[in-house]
């Protein structure tokens, strides 16, 4: 007897998320970069589509942050030094999808850059590279609000992703993008009822929700990972029953929380029974990433060159036979 | 699946005769429903109804155990698809690989590189369960001197794999007080496999290469005699592998299908040490029963043993450490002490912004009863009297040669009370963690 396999066949589908505009549609970006669309959860693709890949951006700074671990520098050399030559290595070296620029020196407490200057510096990089770009404030709400409208106006028609957007913080951003035509990062701690109020907010404004890429908060492997695959789980089994407002695609940094964690970062002469940090760095935000895109994930917001080709690597493996 | 009362009662015999000492059969029907007594106290109950009512008690996905004593590994039992549902219960069992054909010197330092893959981490020890013994060499007697030599010399748990059912059998007896997994029942081997593990009480991994030839073969085992399973599909890609791994669950839970209703084992296919780990890691999050990989390397398993300690967490409870003073760094007498609660987020992203501000700090995680400071502060469980009270017994004073304490943000208004009540002096800190390292550094300044 033949054995029948229960294969689930979902009503509703993930929002298609375009991010980046080329010349045709008024921007100057080589090509734009499409996330979601999935009619199925993660890579069950005998059972329904991903028509669109997951992709990697690569996270870099206004400043250079040498706060960061050696192990994460060396692969940059002085690039970090200098936004511009380090986003065009990790585009040429390091086959970055696209670029997420965090305007992390325009925060009060860190080096105060005027939004003029974040200004200068955003332009110049879209001149400069040919991939959509990501552009994240510094947390600072007053500064962001400020920094993140002048650049979303001097970046008009480039359709950048724009964040993030919070529940407490959201008009001001989502007044620039809806003006300037950008894609928005809504931004919600851990909470599904919270990620689905603030969509609901930033539409009620008049914003397409397929302009939404949605973070649902982001925690490092070992600290917390698993609420976040939940969260993403729980919003997208919704989102397949019909809720258009969980059915944005999702952005997640795995960068930034990974490598705050000591698994990641400490020397192998402080832990010596964890091995080589140069190896258990990189994997440490590589394992991160695969696990956060067993749950969903669409944009890998990531650092390490060496965690960012592994991923590539895991999701071309996963990505295998689409067709078949 | 579980029956219930109505569908129970059906399989009665329906005569009320009291015997069971419930006042109807539906009543009892009810009872067992509920598991709260068991079907022998039926005496009447016919052969037929027992079988589909016993039948119907199983859990849809066996347990199976691997090993005997504290170390022993139990696999399965599995009640939902997704962790939010319930909990995942039964971690995945992770093992490295180490094939016969390695010389006496690189057993042995294969066998004690194995042996260090244990990490303590979040004030847990974390550690791999099992070895698969490979038979490449295809020489019983080689096969045997393996063997001996990891059961000499570790305590885990063993999975013995050969293609040859002579070996295995020959094999048996110097491991089989381990209670080992027998890898694997094959189409062609099956029942002389399934007579060896009957015999010594073995649990036996069986391999086709799809799902149906898979429920094919469980089907004939069984009926041999051998119930303890574990399922392989063998070699494919880590699409098609998530695929079956999917499938076996989503038969087993959803349609009751008992020739899927075991746990699974996978084998990783890559060969590049990260890609291997990145594989894994998958096969954790997706169901698998056992993962094994030839990687050995600690910068390799951490990362994969903390993948399946999140993804079996109980999202339930909120995990907890224990309430007591961490020292973050090289802390000296003039260190600041933060308090917060003991949920493990709150406590670790505490923890993480201390540590990434560079500043020596020592962290105190009071009882909050596992909750984050504002559910806990809302709920009285993180109060002026509480942070008071661990300032006072935590032995604190002692370390320090000062007597200021940082409190959350989001409970400013502690402050107050809590100098009342401790005679500290009472710092009020961000209320985001992320804030922590400007504070602490503008602390020291």
């Amino acid at each position: 007897m033949a054995l029948e396999l229960l294969k689930e066949r979902w009503s509703s589908a993930i929002n298609v998320l375009k991010v980046g505009a080329v010349k045709e549609e008024g921007g100057t970006r080589a090509s734009a970069i499409t996330v979601g669309g999935q009619t199925t959860l993660p890579f069950l693709l005998d059972e329904g589509g991903m028509p669109h890949r997951p992709v990697v951006a690569m996270e870099i700074f206004d400043v250079a942050p040498l706060e960061w671990p050696v192990s994460l520098l060396e692969p940059f050399g002085d690039a970090v030094k200098d936004p511009v030559k380090w986003a065009k290595k990790c585009i040429n070296e390091f086959k970055a999808d696209l670029i997420c620029l965090t305007l992390k020196g325009t925060h009060p407490e860190a080096e105060n850059i005027s939004a003029d200057k974040a200004v200068e510096l955003v332009k110049n990089m879209l001149k400069e590279i040919s991939t959509p770009l990501i552009i994240i404030g510094s947390g600072d709400k007053e500064k962001d609000n400020d920094v993140l409208a002048r650049c979303s106006q001097a970046t008009k028609g480039e359709n950048c992703l724009f964040g993030l957007a919070a529940q407490d913080n959201f008009k001001t951003l989502v007044a620039s993008c809806m003006a300037d035509d950008h894609c928005i990062i809504a931004d919600s701690p851990i909470d599904i009822n919270i990620a689905k109020q603030v969509n609901i907010l930033i539409t009620d404004m008049g914003f397409k929700p397929e302009k939404i890429a949605m973070h649902p908060s982001t925690a490092a492997l070992g600290y917390g990972m698993e609420y976040v695959y939940s969260i993403m789980e729980r919003s997208r089994l919704a989102a397949f029953v019909g809720d258009k407002m969980l059915a944005m695609p999702f952005i997640i940094f795995v960068g930034q929380e990974a490598w705050k964690v000591k698994e990641a970062a400490a020397n192998v002469a402080d832990e010596p029974g964890w091995g080589d940090e140069r190896m258990r760095g990189p994997l440490w935000e590589a394992a991160t990433a695969v696990a956060m895109l067993h749950a969903g994930a669409d944009i890998l917001v990531m650092r390490h060159p060496e965690a960012v080709a592994t991923v590539k690597r895991s999701i071309d493996s996963m990505m295998k036979g689409n067709n078949d | 699946m579980a029956l219930s009362g109505l569908e129970i009662y059906k399989h009665l015999p329906k005569t009320n005769c009291k015997d069971c000492g419930f006042p109807t059969c539906l009543a009892f029907a009810m009872q067992l429903a509920a598991k709260k007594v068991s079907l022998d106290k039926c005496p009447h109950v016919s052969e037929e109804a027992k079988k589909v009512l016993e039948g119907a008690s199983q859990p849809p996905i066996r347990l199976v155990t691997i090993g005997t004593g504290e170390n022993k590994l139990e696999l399965g039992n599995e009640t939902v698809m997704f962790r939010h549902e319930e909990r995942f219960y039964h971690p995945a069992g992770i093992g490295v690989l180490v094939e016969d054909t390695l010389d006496d010197n690189a057993l042995k330092s294969r066998i004690d590189k194995i042996n260090k893959l244990k990490f303590e981490r979040v004030g847990r020890e974390i550690k791999i369960d099992l070895i698969a013994v490979k038979n490449s060499s295809k020489s019983a007697a080689q096969f045997a001197k393996v063997i001996k030599a990891i059961v000499e010399k570790t305590k885990l748990n063993l999975i013995l794999m050969s293609e040859n059912v002579g070996n295995l059998k020959e094999c048996i007896k110097v491991a089989k007080e381990k209670k080992p997994l027998l890898y694997c029942a094959t189409k062609s081997n099956y029942q002389e496999m399934a007579q060896l593990a009957k015999e010594h009480s073995l649990p036996l991994a069986v391999h086709a290469e799809n799902l149906e030839e898979l429920a094919d073969l469980t089907q004939k085992i069984v009926s041999l005699g051998v119930q303890d399973l574990v399922l392989d599909t063998g070699p494919k890609s880590p699409r098609k592998k998530i695929c079956d791994l999917t499938y076996t669950r989503r038969m087993a839970l959803k349609k009751t299908f008992r020739p899927l209703g075991y746990p699974t084992i996978v084998f990783t296919q890559s060969s590049e040490p990260n890609d291997e780990v990145c594989e894994a890691a998958g096969y954790v999050v997706k169901y698998a029963g056992i993962v094994i990989t030839k990687g050995a390397e600690p910068w390799q398993l951490l990362p994969l043993l903390t993948v399946r300690s999140d993804i079996y967490t109980d999202p339930q409870k909120p995990v907890q450490v224990e309430p007591k003073v961490y020292e973050i760094g090289a802390v000296k007498k003039t260190s600041p002490v933060l308090v917060t609660t003991n949920f493990s987020i709150t406590y670790f992203t505490v923890a993480g912004e201390v540590e990434a501000s560079k500043i020596p700090a020592y962290v105190i995680s009071c009882d909050a009863e596992g909750m984050s400071v504002l559910t806990a502060w809302a709920a009285e469980k993180f109060t002026a009297e509480s942070i008071a009270k661990m300032l006072d017994t935590s032995g604190i004073s002692g370390r320090i040669s000062h007597k200021n304490v940082v409190i959350p943000g989001y409970v400013a208004v502690l402050s107050g009370k809590l100098e009342e009540e401790s005679g500290w002096k009472v710092l009020v800190g961000p209320k985001e963690a992320s804030g922590i390292p400007s504070y602490l550094r503008s602390m020291a300044s």
